[in-house]
């Protein structure tokens, strides 16, 4: 059977061997999935081919792109063969004058901005492993990053997609110019966690690189502050390009790894940077110094230069990592809640781990209220591993009762399928099961995603590379912290 | 001369040196140094990146997988340059790993027929001994002065033997040798700032004796004396790099003895080899705490300097003169991700008026010299090389600046092979360059 691959894509491109599958069995969440085969396609062609195999062979198939997804949502749960698009990595064409590229799936998201930064533009999603993820990937995930604040999601950058379905045929959705008539497909592809199809060509839209960019870093005596800070930013109509928040706890953590020049006596800080031409983005720099300000603010510091901007998105963007070095255990999660809510939930969330005995730490994206909330610990202490459990699942269960959701950007992939229920009724999973059929009736693509697998018996297991205990997790996201690379679940169409 | 290294090289029995757990559990597998491994990018396979390395050797310490050619194959392919170590956040020791690994498999792991025979020659038989390898380096030169290695171009006896491409990037003998025959000792000029202990090299003393005489005229100019202790051999990084640790670890304790013989203090000890600075800096990891050279190693550690390194800390002092030329500086791996030193040699180029200097894309890939892999892998060393050169090429440069004689030796290569023809210098031959001028 697997000589058929082989007369496709050439022997070279085709891995068989357990050493090698091992491989592919991990992306950047807890999650494995071991495939039986791995493919390395060249071009779209080989894909179409790909897929026909494995409708003929009624052989599962799941598409991944550089494997840093939070949720096991390029893992072969199912087994079958994974179709790897590392290969199919060119930029095709740039139109410079209409702001577009075509790009094949395994472009890299920050190599694709940088391609096109010369002309003054980029690729405006910028997830924090934007410099690993590719775009392919940004698609099936619908990708976000902290300036999806101002500048939105991925979906809002996709134009067009050449995808090839589940039995093998090619199709053109969307397309060079902004809102395709008919169905928004392109709408419905992005952030299907490849369960659609599998996607061979993108048309991205290019953003212009702003004119002048401010990055302020606002310091507070207590979250409190920084919290209501942010909501009166929205009240006030501010909308910064990022709205990044880092808790004392955090503060004290990063500062003692980056050396950014963090106030480590802090309660908690903001990093706000708002863009556009020189003098909008004075005026709202001003009124965000004078919201914070109003807030009991202690310090507003505007970086000086590129260097000092850099630094302090470092210190953001390489956090997790940071805060990894804490404890050889650490649990992120990925909530959602209304932004005016903040406050409350913060406060919520710390009364939450008081009473399972942690300091919860808290870095997120502030502006559009998507919380990673830390706990860490050392499974090796006695029932720890429990406790850090019990706090998890219920500040999940927090951000679904404020009126939020189970997931921010990390997406639902394997991680959260059985979460789903908190949010869906089984009618309205119902729906999206139709949808999916329609595209995929054979359910090959990419099975055991997106909706609970019924014989599951609510485990989500958490092998650390390979090894150590599995253990059982009750309703929260496990993840050993590492990066934060930010795949969104749709939460700003 | 001081006595040739003991041969007590032999390995020793039951040696078992292998990662920890916590060094591996560190890895949090979230793909953020996959596109800065030079190999991910060439091929996109996990299997030639950092964290499916770091995934591989980890199966083979748990014994999950057997460490086969297919492992050895994936880890020979590793250029242990630790950009990954730069990228990751989490802090991974990646270097340590693939060093570690590397040691395991010397040990364990039987090389074919002529591999093994050639590796052992060059690791236990010639490299430890300064009097054999300079023989070697003698034949060597005779070979080039008398034309053979050009008869053997023109008659494409090379190119029939695979090694057309090698012989470019082989290293040109000097005619002398830089001595460490006896203790040498350069006064500063001027006011005396500093006194290190200048640290030549094995193989660069023989092809880079001219780089050695630069480097301490402009230590000298900066108002450094410069000591030269006899005795001083190879640092160990080639060893350590090709995993026999016990060779490496011999190496070290003489340069432990060398350096602290006599108890006098150096300000530092001065490298101008950014390779073999980075393994010595981590003596530590060759001695652990249990051993008893451990106090000592992390003592020769801490006086350890870049030249550039050392340099921009001390300040320069030195009138120099105009020298006009537009300059892209490519980043040492092992001074930017072993050493994380990253803007001295930036701030000394441009301390030189006149010098333009244009940043290439991609200075912190690796060129493909990374030690001797550009001779044991030389089809994945040039095709690294060929995309850094159109990353060169794109800046217009005259001159190519890097800190570390294997870059030099791989960039004139690639000038000569896919470039313009620009000169490559390490940085302190531009800063030399300054000073004679001013000086003539």
């Amino acid at each position: 059977m697997i000589a058929g691959l082989e007369r496709i894509v050439g022997r070279e491109q085709v891995l068989t061997k357990e050493e090698e599958l091992r491989l592919y069995e991990y992306d950047g969440s807890v999650e494995t999935g071991r495939p039986d085969c791995v493919v390395f396609p060249g071009n779209k062609s080989e894909v179409v081919e790909i897929a026909r195999w494995s409708n003929r062979n009624g052989v599962p198939m799941v598409g991944r792109g550089a494997g840093t997804g939070l949720s096991g949502g390029a893992l072969a749960r199912e087994g079958g063969v994974q179709v790897v698009f590392s290969r199919m990595n060119r930029i095709l064409a740039v139109d410079y004058e209409n702001q577009r590229a075509v790009v094949e799936p395994g472009v890299v998201n920050l190599e694709l901005s940088r391609a096109v930064a010369r002309a003054g533009l980029q690729y405006a999603p910028d997830p924090s492993s934007q410099k690993s993820c590719t775009i392919g990937g940004n698609v099936s995930e619908n990708a976000g990053g902290p300036h999806t604040l101002r500048y939105g999601v991925t979906t809002n950058h996709i134009l067009g997609l050449e995808v090839v379905m589940p039995d093998g045929e090619m199709y053109r959705i969307g397309g060079a110019a902004v809102d395709a008539p008919g169905y928004d497909l392109v709408g419905l592809f992005v952030g299907s966690e490849g369960t659609l199809g599998l996607v061979v060509e993108i048309t991205a839209k290019l953003t212009r690189l702003p004119e002048s960019v401010k990055t302020l870093l606002a310091v507070f005596e207590t979250t409190d502050d920084a919290t209501e800070t942010v909501v009166a930013l929205t009240a006030r109509g501010i909308t910064p390009a990022a709205c990044e928040m880092m808790d004392g706890w955090t503060i004290r953590v990063v500062e003692s790894w980056i050396r950014a020049g963090l106030p480590t006596d802090a309660g908690a800080l903001l990093l706000i940077e708002v863009d556009g031409p020189r003098e909008a983005a004075e005026e709202q720099a001003a009124a965000v110094v004078e919201t914070c300000r109003a807030h009991k603010a202690r310090e507003v510091r505007t970086a000086k230069d590129e260097r000092e901007r850099e630094a302090l998105w470092k210190a953001r963007k390489n956090a997790f990592g940071a805060v990894g070095r804490v404890a050889p255990d650490c649990y992120v999660q990925d909530g959602v809640i209304p932004r005016t809510r903040l406050p409350e939930t913060l406060r919520r969330i710390g009364e939450i781990g008081k009473r399972h005995g942690f300091e919860v730490g808290n870095i997120f994206h502030a502006g559009d209220g998507n919380l990673h909330p830390m706990l860490c610990f050392d499974r090796r202490e006695p029932g720890t591993f429990e406790r850090a459990m019990a706090a998890a699942s219920e500040i999940i269960a927090l951000c679904v009762e404020l009126g939020g959701s189970i997931t921010g950007e990390h997406g639902v992939g394997m991680e959260k399928d059985r979460l789903m229920p908190l949010l869906f009724s089984e009618t309205d999973l119902e729906l999206m099961k139709r949808v999916r059929s329609a595209f995929n009736p054979s359910g090959l693509l990419n099975p055991g995603k997106l909706f609970p697998v019924s014989k599951s018996c609510g485990e989500i297991r958490a092998p650390a590379m390979g090894r150590g205990p599995s253990e059982p997790i009750e309703g929260a996201r496990n993840e050993r912290v590492g990066s934060d690379a930010e795949t969104r679940g749709g939460t700003q169409r | 001369m001081a006595t040739e290294v003991q041969q007590t090289m032999a390995v020793k029995a039951g040696e078992t040196e292998l990662a920890d757990y916590r060094d591996f559990a560190r890895c949090v597998h979230c793909g953020l140094c996959l596109n800065h491994c030079p190999t991910y990018r060439l091929w996109g396979r996990e299997a030639d990146s950092p964290r499916g390395r770091i995934r591989q050797m980890f199966l083979v310490d748990s014994g999950e997988m057997a460490m086969d050619a297919t492992f050895v194959t994936h880890i020979d392919r590793c250029l242990d340059c630790r950009a990954c170590e730069t990228a990751c956040p989490s802090g991974v020791e990646y270097g340590k790993l693939v060093e570690l690994a590397r040691g395991r498999i010397e040990r364990e792991y039987r090389r074919t027929g002529m591999a093994r025979l050639g590796r052992e020659i060059f690791y236990r038989r010639l490299l430890p001994y300064p009097k054999r390898m300079a023989a070697l380096g003698g034949l060597m030169r005779l070979a080039q002065r008398s034309g053979m290695q050009k008869l053997a171009q023109s008659t494409g006896l090379l190119k029939l033997m695979g090694l057309e491409t090698r012989a470019e990037l082989l290293p040109e003998i000097d005619r002398k040798f830089f001595s460490t025959e006896t203790t040498r000792t350069f006064p500063a000029r001027g006011v005396r700032r500093a006194r290190v202990a200048f640290f030549a090299g094995c193989v660069a003393r023989m092809t880079f004796s001219a780089l050695n005489d630069a480097t301490i005229r402009v230590l000298q100019a900066n108002g450094c004396e410069v000591v030269v202790p006899e005795g001083q051999w190879c640092c160990g990084a080639l060893a350590v790099h090709a995993g026999y640790r016990d060779v490496a670890r011999e190496l070290a304790r003489r340069n432990l003895d060398v350096f602290f013989a006599g108890g006098d203090g150096f300000d530092a000890i001065v490298t101008n080899a950014a390779g073999c600075g980075s393994t010595m800096k981590e003596y530590g990891l060759l001695f652990g705490p249990e051993s008893e050279d451990h106090e000592r190693a992390k003592g020769f550690e801490d006086k350890l300097r870049d030249v550039t390194e050392f340099l921009d800390e001390l300040g320069l002092t030195a009138p120099m003169q105009r020298v006009p030329l537009r300059a892209t500086y490519q980043d040492s791996c092992h001074l930017l991700h072993g050493q994380k030193v990253r803007e001295a040699p930036r701030r000394l180029i441009q301390a030189v008026k006149g010098v333009e200097l244009v940043e290439m894309e991609l200075s912190d890939q690796c060129c493909g010299s990374a030690g001797v892999y550009n001779v044991t892998q030389t089809e994945t060393a040039m095709a690294l090389l060929r995309k850094k050169m159109e990353c060169v090429n794109a800046t217009a440069a005259q001159v190519i600046l890097t800190a570390n004689p294997g870059c030099l030796l791989q960039l004139r290569a690639g000038a000569k092979l896919a470039g313009d023809g620009q000169e490559v210098l390490h940085v302190v031959e531009l800063l030399d360059r300054a000073i004679e001028q001013e000086r003539a």
